[in-house]
């Protein structure tokens, strides 16, 4: 494994950063989903996430070595220095909108970790070992949850679809590649994004064949969260989830 | 919201070998949802390995109206319980 250490601790902050604004959107439901046992399995997916991210910043900090911690990335970086895709800190929306993500997600986490397994670098590897079974039931659930409300009555079907329209833009952006990506794919820490992309289109095709759901042809967006840009929603999640430690720093329990 | 979803009884079996439990009910709309519910609440303290689910309306209970005749007439038959055989040393624990 020959690669620069500033793009290694890149990937993996980015992989970091997804989980964690991924967690912390889905932790907004805790209480306000539509039914106790929703409540319940939501807050669970949203931990399994969360602890994604402290492993996987745990070992970021470590690649980086440069005094970090995953307590420290998570709650002492400002808003441009989060490398997570866009399409994780859009707001939960409705309950709708909070399932199609899930299903978007859980897909390319599914495809990603099940790639991951063999990733060259080990603690990556055994950490996407672990994931790719977590995001297994994630994806049953959330593809599950999508058949029923895209295939279910006239209004969830509406709902749903107006979702799908709604944040399809923001799923090219799993697929771009920079140097970064070049660099930990020819390291063979990574798996390819085309190859990626492909099982992760074919996937959601049947899906949404089964969920009577249209691809929507919306020009892909121009923007990337990956580089530190991100909509104006992130700062907002940031000075939520960060409130704490920025009030108090270094407060424990 | 869930109260118009049917009800569904969940059984749980602890460990390999051992008989599946009733552990309580929840609301799901059919068996996979009601499967993935059971394991979202009754299992994520590692309770289980196995998961059965069962509609609560395929259930058919006794009524409490009908314990005097089901179960009262088994009071006075203590003859029933092995407890008047001699056992012999080596098998007494």
């Amino acid at each position: 494994m020959n690669i620069d250490k500033a793009d290694h601790f890149q990937y993996l902050l980015r992989l970091g950063d997804n989980a964690l604004i991924l967690g912390q959107r889905l932790s907004e439901w805790c209480g306000h989903s539509p039914f106790v046992e929703e409540d319940v399995a939501m807050a669970n997916t949203a931990l399994d996430h969360v602890g994604r991210a402290r492993m996987l910043l745990t070992h970021a900090a470590n690649i980086e070595d440069a005094g970090q911690t995953e307590d420290s990335l998570a709650y002492n970086r400002t808003e441009r220095e989060f490398r997570n895709f866009l399409i994780v800190e859009l707001p939960i929306g409705d309950f709708a909108f909070t399932i199609v993500r899930q299903a978007l997600i859980d897909a390319y986490h599914y495809h990603l970790f099940t790639e991951l397994v063999s990733s060259s670098d080990e603690t990556l590897a055994a950490i996407a070992a672990k994931a790719v079974k977590e995001s297994r039931y994630h994806l049953r659930r959330s593809a599950e949850w999508l058949c029923k409300l895209g295939d279910g009555t006239e209004e969830s079907h509406l709902k749903t679809q107006a979702a799908v329209n709604k944040i399809w833009r923001f799923t090219s952006e799993l697929f771009e590649t920079d140097e970064v990506d070049d660099a930990v794919t020819t390291a063979g820490i990574a798996p390819k994004a085309d190859s990626l992309a492909a099982s992760w289109h074919g996937y959601i095709d049947e899906l949404f064949a089964e969920a009577t759901l249209q691809r929507p042809l919306a020009a892909p967006l121009a923007a990337s969260g990956r580089k530190g840009i991100h909509t104006e929603h992130l700062g907002f999640l940031l000075a939520e989830m960060q409130h704490l430690q920025r009030a108090y720093p270094g407060l424990t329990w | 919201m869930s109260e118009k979803l049917p009800l569904w009884e969940v059984f749980i079996r602890s460990k390999r070998g051992l008989e599946h439990k009733h552990v309580g009910s929840l609301h799901a709309a059919d068996a996979e949802q009601a499967i993935q519910f059971a394991r979202d609440v009754y299992t994520r303290r590692m309770e289980g390995c196995s998961i059965w689910v069962v509609e609560s309306n395929s259930i058919h209970a006794t009524q409490e109206g009908e314990s005097e005749e089901l179960f009262d007439p088994a009071e006075d038959k203590v003859y029933r319980h092995p407890t008047f055989y001699d056992i012999p040393d080596e098998l007494k624990l």
